[in-house]
């Protein structure tokens, strides 16, 4: 174990739920609206932290282990993502594959919280999950692999902390074609249009947010702060591969790379505003591309 | 050596005594159950000792039957194979004393004893025979002793049916393996394995091993028989079949591996891509059954792919003079066939306890189970989320070793190295996610939400004998998965004995590796503790304020019924939708399409792709040619007689030509 830094998790933390926000600005914006307070998601789960919670007859205790399997796994993996030239808190050879796979185990969680309740709805969430990230986890292996085979490293933090302007430079088509892929997968992970839309009203077209329709209280503030954490993490990667400036200076590139979030933020919030979700059957085919795309990467 | 010998002998005592006793249920219980429990237990501390690295033992004593001898020999390879089976063994025999209760009276259940005593005993052979005659005929008794078991409720048509199928296929693989030593014995002149030695046609000879041990581990397309046979036996033999008897398929493939000298590069590729059709078409098939066993029967085909790929990237990487590579691939299969015993026989039981209280095998007339089977639902979670190779469980630590291999070898192999690795991990992935999909369906359905018919809402928890194999393989499944750095480091001996590489440099390697296993143990063991923070956190939290309950929210609907809920057939049915081609699954819909409907009635079917399409039109095939010989059979001696004739004049023909 490599010894490693605290400060990509403390950012992480911290700064999370703001960058949710900053998509919500952007939408705002775009809508011609003045949006809510930067700091409003914050106030949310404090909110949410205080109430009191009212459980399903059917559950079972499988319900009330969904939201914190999801969230201790979500924090765990967020343990071996660098951050801004500052390596991961851990760091060993295939520590990747633990990532995807800790995240991997709080979905299996939040899958069977959510088929506790008995609820279609839930249940329909539930079957939607399962299935598109059954296809976004080769993407997001193929991606990785792309990764490992340009920089010759096993672990993320000497991975992203070689992918540097020289390598873009040299390996440019393989570097923007995993960056598709990765960004593919990060849309479809965190449930952001084109492939769900979070803040739609209709359960029938959901698909994260009605896995969690019965969750209520502090429950669901572990989950909404999860789905801000899991976020970060995979925002954290494309920059560590999009941005890649090492100015020498600590503080410099953290700056640099936390610039690099707000943009994807602002991103994401133009994508949001700029098309529609796509129909549930055409999301396989999108996940297909970014499988393809990654492989090309490899391929190159 | 002499405990190995006295367990086999055990084994035989409780066969022999489940015929003597056959007709006095409370004896034939004691002394069935006892001979397989009381063996294993003989024979698992020198399996633990070899599979540490004592050095290997033999025993030959001479044998009527011609080339053959009773040589047998205990090395790393065979004691690791005999571990689980001894485990598995043990605890499907204290499970069967009660499972098979329900059957007292009803059937006589002196041969099911009798049977399983044989299969135990047949196993123990097979892994430790060194000689090809003992081997084979060890080999048939374990599928003759599996079959019986198998039509066990042999007055139902489909048990038969599936029974039939087993034995066909089962000996097809024989077939190959009997002319695989044929050509063995033949071309070094003896039948006993440390003759046998790389000779010419060394493809030939592992084609033959392929397909011959392939049937048996369920390599598709030769997979068939596991979805027909491991429903259809009582649980606790599928148990024993699936978690064990099957991998006597890899131990002969690996044995092989050993006579052949290095392997040549295609042997990888055509692992790594029989591993994948394996893995991916297994968890799709398993997707869209519909039978809780079948679909662990499905699983099983995919797990022996992962296992499969393992050997391949492990082979492959032999081949290019990378030998960290394949230590890494080759620990991740074996690592795997343990842990798959594990959690397999875990959920066999589980489906076992399912069935036996509530009568159905069928998840969608399931449901709620975990109030009503707590212990039977929580054990049958771990070994959900540990097949689907979730950490903080042991699938994850075996799979992590692929995938670092597969890593690895992505990284430094030449291009024709590097392709299967990339196609291992991605395939890997893909398969993980299916499993996910799968296994929550499994667990979800079975154990979750509201009962779907009375069967369901009338069940009771299984007695204490059913509970227990599942909490000690549970256990076993977070052991792995906590302390998997320390089991790593200890195969350094039976690796050594795989790969034919010096074990000094095998353990080195193992070390470096287990580093990583290491801390993936770390990382599972904060999993639990920092969920188990956050609950209590919650709970504290919650302690002082308002918890209400309610009905679960259905967009202002407040009287659900049990059958609104999301079936299994609709979970999986969007990636079924996406494997349709390959799956053609079968839709049948009756009722009529008014605008006021009366009655309808809505089922799917998915039968096996290759059952459908590739093998019952090849044996309807080949008994339609047998057909048209029939007219040469007349029932009358002057006819054969003639037959005789031309026989004769023909060979004196050729002889003399």
């Amino acid at each position: 174990m490599s010894s490693g830094s605290l400060l990509p998790l403390i950012l992480a933390v911290v700064l999370a739920p703001l960058m949710q926000a900053v998509i919500t600005r952007t939408k705002s914006v775009l809508a011609g609206r003045i949006g809510q307070p930067l700091l409003q998601p914050y106030r949310d789960l404090w909110k949410l932290l205080r109430k009191g919670a009212v459980y399903s007859q059917t559950t079972t205790w499988i319900f009330q282990m969904g939201p914190t399997v999801g969230l201790a796994s979500v924090i765990l993996a967020m343990g071996l993502v660098p951050f801004g030239g500052s390596p991961a808190l851990s760091g060993f050879t295939g520590d990747f594959v633990l990532i995807a796979y800790l995240m991997a185990a709080g979905r299996f969680f939040t899958v069977v919280a959510a088929l506790d309740t008995g609820s279609s709805f839930e249940g329909m969430g539930a079957s939607r999950e399962v299935t598109f990230s059954a296809l976004a986890e080769p993407a997001l292996f193929l991606g990785l692999a792309a990764l490992v085979r340009q920089t010759g490293h096993l672990s993320l933090s000497p991975v992203l902390a070689s992918v540097s302007t020289v390598t873009w430079r040299h390996a440019a088509p393989i570097l923007s074609l995993t960056l598709a892929g990765l960004i593919i997968v990060f849309l479809a992970e965190n449930a952001r249009i084109p492939v769900d839309d979070p803040t739609t009203h209709l359960e029938l077209t959901m698909i994260h947010e009605v896995m969690v329709l019965d969750h209520s209280g502090p429950d669901f503030a572990l989950i909404q702060y999860g789905a801000a954490l899991k976020m970060w993490l995979f925002a954290a990667i494309i920059i560590g591969v999009a941005a890649p400036w090492h100015f020498g200076n600590r503080w410099i590139d953290l700056g640099a790379a936390l610039g690099g979030m707000l943009v994807l933020g602002i991103a994401t919030g133009v994508i949001e505003s700029s098309m529609a979700r796509l129909r549930l059957l055409r999301v396989p085919q999108l996940l297909l591309v970014a499988i393809v795309l990654s492989a090309l990467a490899l391929a190159l | 050596m002499t405990a190995l010998l006295i367990s086999i002998l055990l084994f035989g005592i409780g066969a022999a005594g489940s015929l003597i006793v056959a007709n006095r249920i409370r004896w034939l219980t004691f002394v069935g159950a006892g001979g397989v429990i009381l063996g294993s237990l003989t024979g698992i501390a020198p399996a633990v000792r070899a599979a540490l690295g004592a050095p290997p033992q033999s025993l030959r004593i001479a044998w009527d039957v011609p080339y053959g001898s009773l040589y047998f020999r205990l090395d790393a390879l065979s004691a690791f194979f005999l571990l689980p089976i001894f485990l598995i063994c043990a605890l499907a025999a204290l499970y069967g004393t009660q499972y098979l209760e329900a059957y007292r009276g009803r059937k006589a259940l002196a041969p099911s004893w009798f049977f399983l005593n044989v299969l135990a005993a047949s196993m123990v052979v097979v892994v430790l025979a060194h000689n090809a005659i003992l081997f084979l005929m060890a080999w048939e008794t374990m599928a003759l002793s599996s079959f019986f078991l198998v039509t066990f409720e042999d007055d139902k048509e489909s048990t038969r049916q599936a029974g039939w199928t087993y034995l066909v296929a089962s000996h097809i693989g024989t077939a190959c393996l009997l002319v695989l030593f044929v050509l063995l014995g033949r071309a070094n002149g003896s039948m006993d394995f440390d003759r046998f030695s790389a000779s010419a046609a060394t493809g030939l000879l592992f084609v033959l091993a392929l397909i011959g041990f392939g049937t048996k581990a369920g390599f598709i397309p030769l997979h068939v028989w596991l979805p027909e046979a491991h429903p259809a036996a009582p649980s606790h033999v599928s148990a024993v079949m699936s978690a064990v008897m099957i991998k006597t398929g890899i131990y002969g493939l690996l044995r092989i591996l050993t006579f052949l000298g290095p392997p040549q590069a295609w042997w990888g590729w055509t692992l790594c891509a029989i591993g994948l059709s394996s893995g991916v078409l297994g968890v799709v098939l398993a997707l869209a059954q519909h039978d809780l066993k079948r679909l662990l029967a499905y699983s099983s085909v995919e797990n022996i792919g992962i296992i499969a790929l393992g050997l391949g990237v492990g082979i492959v990487a032999l081949s290019a003079g990378a030998p960290f590579i394949a230590i890494v691939a080759f620990a991740g299969a074996l690592l795997h066939v343990l842990n798959h015993a594990l959690f397999k026989g875990l959920l066999f039981l589980g489906a076992g306890n399912v069935a036996h209280e509530t009568h159905t095998r069928e998840i969608d007339r399931l449901g709620g189970l975990l109030r009503r089977m707590p212990g039977t639902g929580a054990t049958f979670l771990i070994g959900a989320a540990a097949i689907s190779g979730l950490p903080p469980l042991n699938g994850f630590v075996s799979e992590f070793l692929i995938y670092l291999a597969s890593f690895r070898g992505a990284i430094s192999l030449d291009a024709s190295g590097s392709v299967p690795m990339l196609a291992t991990l991605s395939g890997l992935a893909l398969i993980g996610g299916l499993a996910t999909a799968c296994f929550t369906k499994a667990f979800g359905i079975v154990f979750l939400g509201h009962p779907r018919t009375e069967h369901a809402e009338t069940a009771h928890e299984a007695g204490p004998v059913m509970l227990v194999p599942g909490f000690v393989l549970a256990s076993g499944c977070a052991f792995i998965g906590l302390f998997g750095s320390t089991v790593v480091q200890s195969m350094a001996p039976l690796i050594s004995t795989v790969t034919g590489l010096p074990r000094i440099s095998v353990g080195e390697n193992l070390v470096q590796a287990s580093k990583s296993v290491a801390i993936v143990g770390y990382f599972a063991a904060l999993l639990i503790g920092l969920a188990a923070l956050l609950s209590l956190a919650r709970t504290i939290a919650l302690s002082r304020r308002r918890v209400a309950t309610a009905e679960t929210w259905g967009c202002g609907y407040a009287n659900p019924s049990p059958r609104m809920q999301y079936t299994a057939s609709s979970f999986t049915q969007p990636l079924t939708e996406i494997f349709g081609t390959f799956l053609q699954t079968r839709q049948i819909f009756t009722g009529s399409d008014q605008l006021f409907l009366q009655r309808a009635e809505f089922r799917t079917h998915t039968d096996d792709p290759y059952q459908r399409y590739l093998f019952r039109p090849l044996f309807h095939g080949i008994s339609r040619g047998m057909n048209s010989l029939r007219p040469l059979q007349q029932a009358k001696v002057q006819y054969y007689v003639l037959y005789i004739a031309i026989t004769l004049l023909a060979l004196l023909l050729w002889q003399v030509s």
